[in-house]
């Protein structure tokens, strides 16, 4: 029996693996220790605990344990990552660049850094997503501490050419930081061959625990430091103060180990279904990819449905719990700026519908999926003017709209 | 977004979609909204000249669930209505009937408007003056 409302939001959040779950268990009940504490055995199992899951992260991304940093999650990640630079490098200059289609922890973090005196580029993107490295080198200047281009996008699953970012940020003796939260653990992510300095990602995008993420931190070639955003027992070598979360912690190292042993099979199957998902939702007429569809995270798609208005989609999809391009649960109908920023009119970023497949995601499920969108569109197209116009042939741009 | 019952129905079951034909004399159109705003209403109204009762009605909207249950609904109240009963169809009473919440309002008022501007355009077909009402919401 199929289980309703199938849960199709996995770039939002994924469920919990169950074999992440037992391996935390005992560091929520009895081996509770704080892992700072060096005088008992129950600090050192917890220690013990922390370490190994360093390791586990480490071999995910091809870095030494010691240069990951625990943190409550991404947001905090990208907070300390970007701001902890800022502050660190302030002598170096205070010009940092961004893209447009960035998470809000990036792009709201920047902001700050502008209150704070600094000066922040935002590259725009194409209609695939992708920013252009000719762009990016124009907008490098001897003071740029920071190039921050995310990995992944969450909204589309647009993948940057991370490799020739890194190359152009350190030809100019920029670091190179990115926002890996959909990334890490979907596809392989190196952050030796890819020339990272600092990564963000967390636990529950790859079915770890929530509230517990990491910032990966180079030592070496160069050495980085961040200035700590948070005061405290300098834990996390100073860089992050705060009695680490152990239970969370074993999760994340966990989930780590899992998403490197099972990564190729779940892109296998994943972009497999995916794909399938895709193929036929474009059966239904005037429906478009957002994003690049080449360079992309498996697990994603992001479609748009001309002539439907997206709230009422997604009133029509209730079985589905999926995320849409339009934030017009309030008053203001504010359509996604990760959409806007690829050029879309506001109309068919409103009418757009994310897919995230997961670990967990049945062919059965998506079979329904299919049926119920494929289902919805076409009864809201039926009932939509606008349809029933371009099916006669009508521009609707030429129609003047009597605005209200 | 918790819609009520009857929005659900309605969006569910939606009454009278379809279209007219809008060059009949005796057929009045109504297209209001706007695709950037987020919901086009187009309303339709079928007039018997000679009892001035509205015999059909039929609508066609791209909006959200509300939006689709305004004009729903709207068709149903028209039908049988004379088009001076139509004319006093008030937003309000659409926003209780569907227990719409203070940010769906805006839908209401589209159908009323869809009301008025198709009652206008079957006046103005018909030698009668426009109203003057019918712009009042724009």
């Amino acid at each position: 029996m199929l289980k309703l409302p199938i849960y199709l939001d996995n770039n939002a959040t994924t469920p919990l693996d169950p074999r992440v779950l037992e391996a935390m268990m005992p560091y929520l009940t009895e081996v509770f220790g704080n892992a700072a504490s060096r005088n008992h055995p129950f600090g050192w199992a917890a220690e013990e605990a922390v370490d190994y899951a360093r390791e586990q992260i480490a071999s995910l991304i091809n870095c030494d344990p010691k240069e990951i940093i625990f943190t409550s999650g991404a947001t905090e990640s990208d907070n300390l990552g970007i701001k902890g630079v800022f502050e660190m490098y302030a002598q170096k200059g205070n010009h940092i660049i961004t893209a447009t289609t960035e998470h809000k922890a990036v792009l709201d973090t920047c902001k700050h850094i502008e209150k704070l005196g600094g000066r922040v580029t935002y590259l725009p993107v194409n209609e695939e997503g992708l920013i252009s490295l000719a762009e990016l080198e124009a907008a490098m200047t001897p003071q740029t501490v920071l190039v921050t281009i995310m990995y992944g996008n969450n909204e589309t699953g647009t993948i940057q050419p991370i490799r020739e970012i890194a190359a152009i940020a350190h030809k100019h003796g920029a670091l190179f930081m990115t926002d890996g939260t959909q990334a890490v653990g979907k596809i392989p992510v190196d952050v030796i061959a890819d020339g990272i300095d600092l990564m963000a990602f967390t636990a529950h995008k790859m079915y770890g625990p929530k509230g517990v993420g990491a910032l990966y931190v180079r030592r070496k070639n160069p050495r980085v430091k961040v200035t700590a955003q948070m005061d405290g027992g300098g834990h996390e070598r100073g860089m992050r103060s705060g009695t680490l979360n152990v239970p969370g912690i074993v999760g994340l190292g966990k989930a780590c180990e899992l998403a490197r042993l099972e990564m190729a099979a779940d892109t296998a199957r994943l972009s497999a279904m995916r794909d399938r998902l895709e193929r036929e939702l474009l059966t239904l007429e005037e429906s478009y990819v957002n994003g690049s569809r080449e360079h992309r995270l498996p697990h994603v798609t992001n479609i748009s449905f001309k002539y439907v208005e997206g709230e009422g989609l997604m009133m029509g999809v209730k079985d589905l719990a999926v995320s849409s391009g339009s934030a017009c649960t309030s008053a203001s109908l504010e359509p996604s700026y990760v959409l806007k920023a690829l050029g879309l009119s506001d109309d068919l970023a409103h009418s757009s519908l994310r897919f995230g497949l997961s670990r967990f995601t049945t062919d059965e499920q998506i079979d329904y999926a299919i049926g119920h969108v494929k289902e919805a569109v076409t009864k809201l197209r039926e009932m939509s003017p606008l349809w029933e116009m371009f099916k006669e042939g009508i521009d609707l741009s030429k129609i003047e709209w009597a605005e209200h | 977004m918790a819609y009520s019952d009857k929005v659900i129905d309605h969006y569910s079951n939606p009454r009278n979609v379809g279209t007219l034909d809008k060059s009949k004399k005796n057929v009045g159109t109504g297209l209001v909204g706007a695709p950037e705003c987020g919901d086009v209403m187009r309303l339709q109204i079928e007039v018997d000249e000679v009892t001035n009762t509205i015999t059909d009605a039929k609508f066609k909207t791209f909006g959200c669930g509300s939006a689709i249950a305004s004009s729903s609904l709207a068709t149903e109240w028209l039908k049988g209505k004379t088009v001076d009963e139509a004319l006093a169809i008030d937003n309000m009473e659409i926003v209780e009937e569907l227990a719409l919440p203070p940010v769906k309002i805006h839908c209401s008022v589209l159908a009323e408007d869809a009301i008025k501007s198709a009652i206008n355009d079957y006046r103005v077909k018909n030698g009668m003056p426009a109203l003057e009402e019918a712009k009042s919401h724009h």
